[in-house]
């Protein structure tokens, strides 16, 4: 759902009580003017509430143990996610692989813009100013702040979702998991991971 | 709109003093980079995000800008990028 949504310039977390306010404000009008009703909204709750990063977790295993998969879903996101029965509903999902060269990172700058369909709600730290403001200025002291230390050897593509497209990163498959079962597999991808702010677990020895 | 920009073209951002439903970051404005992909036509969130119909719809890319580029101070190395999303009527080509 590119913007066709309706939101301030940016929101301070410190005045999340003023717009939760205005939210019930507003939702509660649209009820009584007949616009929604409460049903609508209780099941749009639920949706959203029933995705999570499970579903781009097994984006990944299977890209992981299929590689015409991994180059459909790098070709297309949408079109991939839709293939597992995942709906997109319209949205456009771009897919951008980590390699030994090569590391993603995913912001908004501008909101918080996340590929929702696909990794469910965003953490509150994705939406707070310091990691939007810092995440695309000094990606590598963020990525350091979540453990991730890249050598100089690594470029860092940042990406930020300004407008119609959302991203997913598909981070490299760690090492030790060889013929390892797709489920198997998805239990590593965490939701960090497919931000770009981690690498995916390793398994354990 | 048809697209004016192909992949790989070299394009600079206008560098306008305007505010509202933008979605071209300030950071970004004035700066130059190339045009990784053409991501399709989209209503222009300009006048969408105020109650109009965003049409026509606009030519929308991504662009890739490096780092050193777009913020001086960049102490990370020379390959570093940032991709940003922008719509046609925010480029400008380079000559």
């Amino acid at each position: 759902m590119p913007h066709d949504h309706i939101h301030g310039p940016t929101i301070d977390p410190e005045r999340l009580a003023y717009y939760q306010r205005m939210a019930t404000a507003v939702r509660e009008i649209l009820i009584e003017k007949g616009v929604l009703t409460g049903a609508q909204i209780e099941a749009t709750i639920k949706k959203m509430e029933a995705r999570g990063p499970a579903l781009g977790a097994r984006m990944v295993a299977r890209a992981w143990v299929d590689s015409d998969y991994r180059i459909r879903l790098l070709l297309d996101g949408s079109a991939a996610a839709e293939e597992l029965g995942i709906p997109v509903d319209g949205t456009r999902l771009i897919v951008v692989e980590n390699t030994e060269e090569i590391h993603n990172l995913v912001v908004c700058t501008l909101c918080s813009c996340y590929p929702r369909n696909v990794l469910g709600l965003p953490p509150d730290w994705y939406k707070k100013t310091a990691y939007r403001a810092r995440a695309v200025k000094e990606p590598r002291a963020v990525l350091a702040e979540f453990g991730t230390v890249l050598p100089n050897s690594v470029t860092v593509r940042v990406h930020d979702s300004t407008a119609d497209m959302r991203y997913l990163v598909l981070p490299a498959r760690p090492a030790g998991t060889e013929g390892w079962a797709e489920d198997k597999l998805a239990a590593l991808v965490s939701r960090d991971s497919m931000i770009g702010v981690q690498a995916a677990k390793e398994p354990e020895s | 709109m048809k697209p004016a920009f192909q992949p790989g073209a070299s394009v600079t951002v206008s560098n306008r003093d305007i505010q509202g439903h933008m979605r071209t970051p300030t950071y970004i404005r004035g700066k130059t980079g190339v045009v990784e992909r053409l991501c399709g036509s989209f209503r222009n969130p300009e006048t969408l995000a105020y109650g109009g119909d965003g049409l026509p719809k606009q030519p929308l890319y991504r662009v890739r800008f490096l780092q050193s580029h777009v913020w001086p101070e960049y102490r990370g190395p020379s390959t570093d990028t940032v991709d940003i999303e922008i719509y046609q009527h925010w480029l400008e080509p380079v000559s």
